[in-house]
């Protein structure tokens, strides 16, 4: 089955009728619901909290945030963004109880800075890969959506966004945006390697200023969790040396050679014989 | 939208980021609904230190309220008046912007609301 986001924008895929049908479908409704529950509980939050839930679409996962009970830490004071309006309206339809807003998240989060407890995301950041015209790149739009989300989130606040990548290099797309934003980011998957796999890019704004022992970063809430690989590029690493071809031997000099022959000047050709050691005459 | 998001909501031009004009957005042609929703005192403490009062002012006396006192309430008064708590409560939570224009303080640009759902898609020459 081809992949929505291959064939059409997100506004348009999801007009009226594909709202309906995505809306009323059990089969969606259990899979975002059991979603939702996982990034709640990977975000961990003990107190009622205002949260931003990127691509709310028809507030689906919207009434699981504003129904968590008291002895969960709920209820949450949820706001959404939605690029559709035709899932909104389906969303206005159920009377959510969250704020929606129509905007792009691929233009930024328009709200001050430390203005989130925490951000959730079910199935929607894998639309900003795609370019949406020749204005924009893929790059952009996640840069200013991970910017904006980064500045809007209060210091220590936690992100949780379960997407759909196509393949690896749309993984790597979003997750080094992530990192570039200033976030420290983790990748979970459930059941990888089938079919069913699911994949939550765990992420953490700076440093909270209370930071009780490790687990005030996200680092410490999924250390315990199997199947987490942790890209923390917080930490600097030791760059790699100048380059791998050591000075004298056969492939510098054959790089040499290339360098000159580029250059115009009459080079004489490789054998077996280029860079051996020679016999030493006297 | 319910008036506790517009404290928060801040202009989306690009050039608007840096100034603190672009803060809060003033409501225009503004129809406001009361809704009834559960009172979250643990929510409300917990946002408090966070809500900017100065703007909050500004948008309640632009919406036509009393005016609110000049200096937020701590924490402790909240927690022990239950009025005050309701009272602000009822203007954050239950009092919601249905229909209307936000319109910037620096850029001008006007952000329509329908049925509560402000418009937030720019066009591309603005992001």
């Amino acid at each position: 089955m081809s992949r929505p986001e291959d064939t059409l924008l997100a506004d348009v895929h999801y007009d009226d009728v594909e709202a309906r049908k995505y809306t009323t479908s059990s089969r969606i409704q259990n899979i975002q619901a059991s979603m939702t529950r996982r990034a709640l509980e990977l975000l961990d939050l003990k107190t009622p909290s205002l949260i931003l839930d990127v691509g709310c679409g028809s507030g689906l996962s919207g009434e699981i945030l504003s129904d968590i009970p008291p002895e969960e830490g709920g209820p949450h004071v949820w706001i959404g963004m939605d690029i559709s309006p035709s899932m909104l309206d389906v969303a206005l339809q159920r009377d959510v109880e969250g704020d929606l807003f129509l905007a792009d998240i691929g233009q930024g989060v328009p709200f001050r800075a430390g203005t989130f407890d925490a951000a959730i995301s079910i199935s929607a950041i894998q639309w900003l890969c795609n370019a949406e015209s020749s204005e924009t790149s893929p790059q952009q739009r996640l840069a200013r959506f991970f910017g904006g989300l980064y500045q809007s989130l209060k210091r220590g606040g936690r992100a949780v966004c379960q997407f759909y990548p196509k393949n690896d290099v749309q993984k790597q797309m979003i997750t080094s945006a992530a990192v570039k934003a200033g976030f420290g980011a983790g990748m979970l998957e459930d059941d990888p390697d089938t079919k069913n796999v699911k994949v939550y890019l765990v992420l953490t704004a700076g440093q909270s200023a209370v930071a009780n022992t490790r687990s005030g970063d996200i680092t410490g809430v999924v250390e315990n969790m199997e199947g987490v690989d942790v890209v923390d590029n917080r930490r600097t690493g030791k760059s790699s040396g100048k380059g791998e071809i050591k000075k004298g031997s056969k492939q510098w000099i054959i790089k040499k050679k290339e360098q000159m022959e580029r250059k115009g000047k009459v080079v004489k050709s490789t054998s077996k014989y280029t860079g051996r050691k020679r016999r030493i005459a006297f | 939208m319910k008036l506790l998001t517009l404290n928060f909501l801040t202009c989306a031009v690009k050039s608007c980021k840096s100034s603190s004009d672009s803060f809060p957005l003033h409501p225009k042609d503004a129809e406001l609904a009361s809704d009834d929703v559960e009172v979250n005192p643990e929510l409300l403490v917990n946002l408090l230190p966070r809500l900017d009062w100065k703007a909050l002012k500004t948008t309640s006396t632009e919406l036509g309220f009393p005016q609110l006192p000049d200096s937020p309430p701590t924490v402790e008064e909240l927690q022990a008046d239950e009025k005050l708590l309701r009272d602000l409560h009822s203007l954050l939570m239950e009092t919601n912007l249905m229909e209307g224009k936000l319109v910037c303080g620096v850029c001008g640009h006007e952000y329509a609301v329908r049925e509560g759902i402000p418009n937030f898609l720019l066009p591309s020459h603005l992001v």
